[in-house]
């Protein structure tokens, strides 16, 4: 039994993995829940509901200010909610350093995630869709590592999704927008920020789905296992580990 | 094998014995440099000691973002309040000639302020923004006296540390800190985009903070108390925002 387990993921990738799936189901959650104190969003330095919308979401409100066409209010827990959000936003970016020095430092960027470069051509490309969309098993030795999609993705989530969704967060704090104003003149004003935000957010959520589903089809047990004591199979699925 | 996984508890533990012997020694500093928000005693106090530590290293001397005359929203909006009340109305029936704003605690001169006397200081016009915890916005131009100045006037002791302001609501109060009182677009406001203030805007006396979220600009403001500790007042977590749920510091 012992020789089908292998080392696959670093203790600090462990850790920050929990920490960050942690704080951002909270960040999550209470997002919605100040959310749904107004679900319109603007473009642009201003919005409020005597000004045209970019776009409402067709959802009940927790407040008075804005009924949305219901004819009755969700309870309102947007205290709590803006206190949670803050601190997880906090355990998040601060996991987020951690993580990022080890990337960097340690190698993990470079030897994980990094595709090589054959990989990223039309071809190697093409290969890993094509293996994607007809559902097929990788082989042992593809396994052992993340695949170029893999790669490109968990970059993108890494280096784009989640500084962008930092970014955009904090160019709606008053305090920052006049300690950087440009934070938030870059992204086309303060309820520009807030759309993005909630954008963001969306693709963030669309990867945690993808990444769930694809740890489910490539064996829920196995993978869980290896992303809580370090050790897994080569990915064949649940079967191979009820064999061992 | 054993010897490694032992080399690697020593580090970890030494890493966690550091990280934590670090939080206490920020921590000490944090209270020390007055960087601990009043309502930092429950379960959200670490976030809520982070962002407002980190902001006050950040903004102590940071202006608000001020704007053209052009962005100035021509549909501001303003939450209504509860009924203002009897007492309300008969100031408002007089025009707010009588309206006063008393300022007292640890001060010099306390003093008893009427709407005219506010009018006749050295005002300060600034358009900036204005935003609702829900999520909207505006743009407007306010004017008002520079709290600073009325800190100057009633001669603020120099280990004050707050300033507690009440609206004429029952149970509205609010406090901020002397970065924010003493800065330059902190505004006891009576005008707004040219005008009066309007009565649903705050009118006649709102005190403007811009470089925290609306709810923290209490309207109708009839009294201020300048203290060195915001514990004596209400449930002592320094404003009646954190005694509804709210957080005390709001520059997010």
């Amino acid at each position: 039994m012992s020789e089908t387990l292998r080392p696959r993921h670093a203790a600090l990738v462990r850790v920050t993995h929990w920490l960050t799936t942690l704080s951002f189901l909270a960040l999550l959650v209470t997002g919605v829940e100040i959310l749904i104190s107004h679900p319109r969003f603007y473009w642009g330095e201003t919005g409020n509901i005597r000004t045209s919308a970019l776009f409402t979401i067709p959802i009940p409100t927790s407040r008075n200010t804005f009924h949305n066409g219901y004819g009755y209010t969700l309870p309102d827990q947007n205290g709590w909610s803006r206190y949670l959000h803050f601190q997880s936003a906090w355990v998040a970016v601060l996991t987020g350093v951690l993580y990022l020095g080890f990337g960097f430092f340690r190698g993990h960027f470079r030897r994980n995630l990094l595709p090589a470069s054959s990989d990223l051509s039309v071809r190697g490309l093409s290969n890993v869709i094509g293996k994607h969309l007809r559902f097929k098993q990788s082989s042992e030795e593809e396994a052992r590592s993340y695949n170029v999609l893999q790669r490109l993705t968990y970059l993108f989530v890494v280096f784009v999704l989640f500084p962008l969704v930092i970014w955009t967060g904090l160019a709606m704090s008053p305090a920052v927008a006049s300690a950087i104003p440009g934070a938030v003149t870059l992204l086309g004003g303060q309820q520009s920020a807030r759309t993005l935000h909630f954008f963001v957010s969306g693709f963030l959520v669309l990867f945690l789905l993808v990444h769930v589903l694809m740890v489910c089809l490539g064996g829920f047990r196995n993978r869980m296992r290896a992303m809580i004591t370090g050790r897994g199979t080569l990915g064949h699925g649940a079967k191979d580990l009820e064999q061992a | 094998m054993s010897k490694f996984s032992r080399r690697k508890l020593i580090a970890t533990g030494a890493a966690v014995a550091a990280g934590a012997a670090g939080l206490g020694v920020a921590a000490k500093l944090a209270k020390h440099y007055g960087l601990v928000p009043p309502d930092a005693g429950g379960l959200y106090g670490p976030g809520e000691t982070l962002t407002y530590a980190a902001q006050r290293l950040m903004t102590r001397h940071s202006m608000a973002r001020e704007f053209t005359r052009n962005q100035i929203s021509a549909t501001p909006f303003a939450n209504e309040v509860a009924p203002l009340g009897e007492g309300f109305q008969r100031l408002q029936e007089g025009g707010f000639a009588d309206w006063r704003l008393n300022v007292d605690g640890m001060v010099a001169h306390p003093m008893s302020l009427s709407l005219a006397e506010i009018k006749s200081f050295p005002s300060r016009t600034q358009i900036t923004h204005l935003a609702c915890e829900e999520g909207w916005s505006y743009i407007a131009e306010w004017k008002g006296v520079p709290l600073s100045h009325i800190l100057e006037l009633v001669g603020a002791l120099p280990q004050v540390r707050y300033v507690v302001y009440r609206s004429i609501q029952p149970d509205w109060w609010e406090s901020i800190d002397m970065a924010d009182a003493m800065h330059p677009q902190t505004l006891v406001t009576h005008g707004m985009n040219g005008g009066e203030l309007p009565v649903g805007f705050g009118g006649p006396l709102r005190l403007r903070v811009p470089r925290q979220l609306g709810y923290k600009s209490v309207k109708y403001i009839t009294r201020m108390t300048v203290t060195d500790d915001v514990k004596q007042f209400g449930k002592g977590l320094g404003s009646s925002a954190p005694e509804g749920g709210y957080a005390w510091y709001a520059g997010i």
